[in-house]
């Protein structure tokens, strides 16, 4: 065949994904040496810097599980809507979901080491202080659901069954690789399978990313504080930047003469997404801040206090900026949608943009008197990207990059926007 | 609007309406139109028309809407009508937000229809001229547009000879026009000239 049928990694991609690994390695045992081993000083800048570095180690893991676990989700809502555009690069979202069993076990580790290591080791979850739930009201009532044995249960829940299923579509995807599927019949019958996987997951993915798991995992940080708009709205930033991610290698391959059949139609497409989504990402950031700033009741407010009146308002308000107004103003055009250097950029900002906002949610409640950002948050970050880059760059490289056999290929060939 | 000429070649098939455009405009006729029953993808670009203008037309409507409300509630609660509802300051401008935003999308949708209502000059009481009825049930009309050099014959041959199933020479008014149309749909001043080929 003419095309390209597999990603040949190239050697400057492994070099650099090993290199950024190596400095996320690096940066956890420097930080470790600085902050989580306790340092020096009073016992309380003892605890913060425990608090500090196991925050750091949360924020990162967390927000690159789930966007790596928001390609899944992509492939999922593509599936069951019967989308055919998608196929022509399909197996991009796929790779990028073959990160989740890795960077899972890292979020797995960190989360379960700061809720078992309890309140003596860090202080990012109130609720796993015994002595003070039994003697605050609210805590006490939340207790059911705050607590680490359910904790412990439901994130190995979660992050197992996200590994499982996507290991399932990924394996139902690769099955028709060699030929198969001659009849209508056979046809009907791999969609219809594909459909029960794609449902059984975003059954899964509401009930974990859509509700429980962002309350337990970070709004479980301001113990007494709730929101109901708090999971979608981790949702939709994970979302939106889980699009981003898919953009960047889409158009990483394509730049490298792979992915013949994508073309700026899809790219479009793809575009689209990411605009639709900043501009939905900002609708439930603001019925969140609304609906607080109009009741001003003080348990309530606490959350936004600390982010547009506190020290964090820089970081909070820069967010906003870059995560709402310039994808709306930026994103709008038709042609900036379809132009390769456009979306790049505009693909970086928005992850970068959603990685500070995840900074924010974490930090101005676990040390909101002063933003520590340094070094040691970067680092970190860049050795989760390097892991995506090194685990979808084997991926892409053992099966083919397009699902010739595919019955909706056709669809996604002609794809016209 | 000055009256002009038109060939009008109708085609049953769209496969052969768009190698018939690509022929139109490569023999260097002007194409004036094609009346299709239904959006055809693609057709646009074989015709060489450029993108719509309309959504910059949207977005600056949107922008008026938005400038509009902001600027007319901080003037009505700050200055016209001060009034304290819950504490809030003079110039809540969260509370304004879902306003401006309702407005914006108001300014900006009932504009475009303006908009595309005049640039398709349909209003009411306007009579457009039908090149050819069926071109709302199964026809696809393709117009060519009779300049001063175009020989009516030539051009109807042509039309023949890449497909078309039916061919006439009109006349008809270009942009707005009001009453000059009888019952029939037929110029006041002017016959229709009607030359078939087969």
């Amino acid at each position: 065949m003419a095309i390209k049928d597999f990603f040949v990694i190239p050697k400057r991609y492994r070099t650099w994904s090993l290199a950024l690994i190596g400095i996320g390695v690096l940066s956890v045992i420097v930080g470790f040496i600085f902050y989580g081993s306790g340092g020096h000083g009073t016992p309380e800048e003892i605890m913060h810097h425990k608090t500090r570095f196991w925050a750091t180690l949360l924020h990162n893991s967390i927000y690159f599980l789930l966007i790596t676990n928001a390609s899944m989700f992509f492939i999922a809502v593509t599936s069951l809507a019967f989308g055919g555009w998608q196929m022509s690069f399909r197996r991009v979202p796929e790779a990028i979901s073959a990160a989740v069993p890795v960077i899972g076990v890292i979020a797995l580790i960190v989360l379960l080491a700061i809720a078992l290591g309890g309140h003596h080791m860090t202080h990012i979850y109130h609720w796993t202080d015994t002595a003070a739930v039994q003697s605050d009201k609210i805590l006490k009532g939340k207790s059911g659901f705050l607590n680490t044995t359910f904790f412990t249960v439901w994130t190995i829940l979660a992050i197992g069954l996200w590994i499982v299923l996507g290991y399932k579509t990924r394996k139902l995807s690769r099955e028709v690789d060699n030929g198969g599927l001659q009849t209508l019949e056979q046809r009907k019958k791999y969609i219809w399978r594909n459909t029960v996987w794609a449902a059984i997951f975003l059954v899964w993915f509401a009930l974990t990313v859509m509700s429980t798991v962002p309350w337990l995992w970070l709004m479980s940080i301001d113990a007494h504080w709730y929101s109901t708009m708090y999971s979608w709205y981790t949702f939709a930033s994970t979302w939106v930047a889980g699009i981003a991610l898919i953009i960047l290698f889409v158009v990483y391959l394509k730049n490298n003469g792979y992915l013949e059949y994508t073309n700026q139609e899809h790219l479009h497409d793809l575009g689209k997404f990411m605009f639709a989504f900043s501009v939905f990402w900002t609708y439930l950031w603001f019925s969140q801040y609304m609906l607080i700033w109009y009741a001003n009741i003080p348990e309530e407010t606490t959350y936004f206090k600390n982010r547009t009146q506190g020290v964090y308002s820089g970081v909070f308000w820069f967010g906003f900026m870059i995560n709402f107004l310039a994808p709306l103003l930026i994103l709008m055009r038709r042609g900036s949608k379809r132009n390769y250097t456009t979306i790049t950029i505009m693909a970086l900002v928005i992850i970068f943009g959603h990685w500070l906002d995840f900074h924010q949610m974490i930090f101005a409640s676990v040390a909101p008197d002063h933003v520590e950002m340094n070094l040691f948050d970067f680092g970190v970050a860049l050795g989760f990207v390097g892991t995506i880059m090194l685990v979808v760059g084997n991926v892409l490289s053992k099966y083919p990059l397009v699902s010739q056999n595919h019955p909706f290929m056709k669809e996604s060939i002609i794809h016209h926007t | 609007m000055a009256i002009k000429k038109f060939a009008v070649g109708c085609f049953d098939e769209e496969g052969v309406l768009f190698d018939a455009v690509k022929r139109v405009r490569k023999a260097g006729y002007k194409l004036h139109d094609v009346y299709t029953p239904f959006p055809i993808h693609g057709l646009d670009k074989v015709m060489g028309l450029r993108d719509t203008s309309i959504h910059t037309a949207g977005f600056i409507y949107a922008v008026f809407g938005t400038v509009t409300a902001l600027s007319f509630m901080t003037w009505v609660f700050t200055s016209d009508w001060p009034l304290n509802i819950g504490g809030k300051p003079m110039f809540a401008l969260p509370a304004w937000i879902p306003i401006m935003f309702e407005f914006t999308v108001l300014c900006s949708c009932v504009g475009m229809v303006l908009t595309f209502c005049y640039l398709c000059q349909l209003a009411p009481f306007v009579r457009k001229h039908h090149f050819h009825l069926r071109s709302t049930d199964d026809l696809f009309v393709m117009v060519i547009e009779c300049t001063p050099k175009t020989s009516e014959a030539e051009v109807s041959t042509f039309l023949g000879t890449i497909g078309a199933k039916e061919i006439n020479v009109q006349r008809a008014e270009t942009g707005w026009w009001l009453g000059r149309y009888d019952r029939e749909q037929k110029l006041l001043d002017t016959r229709t000239e009607t030359v078939t080929v087969h």
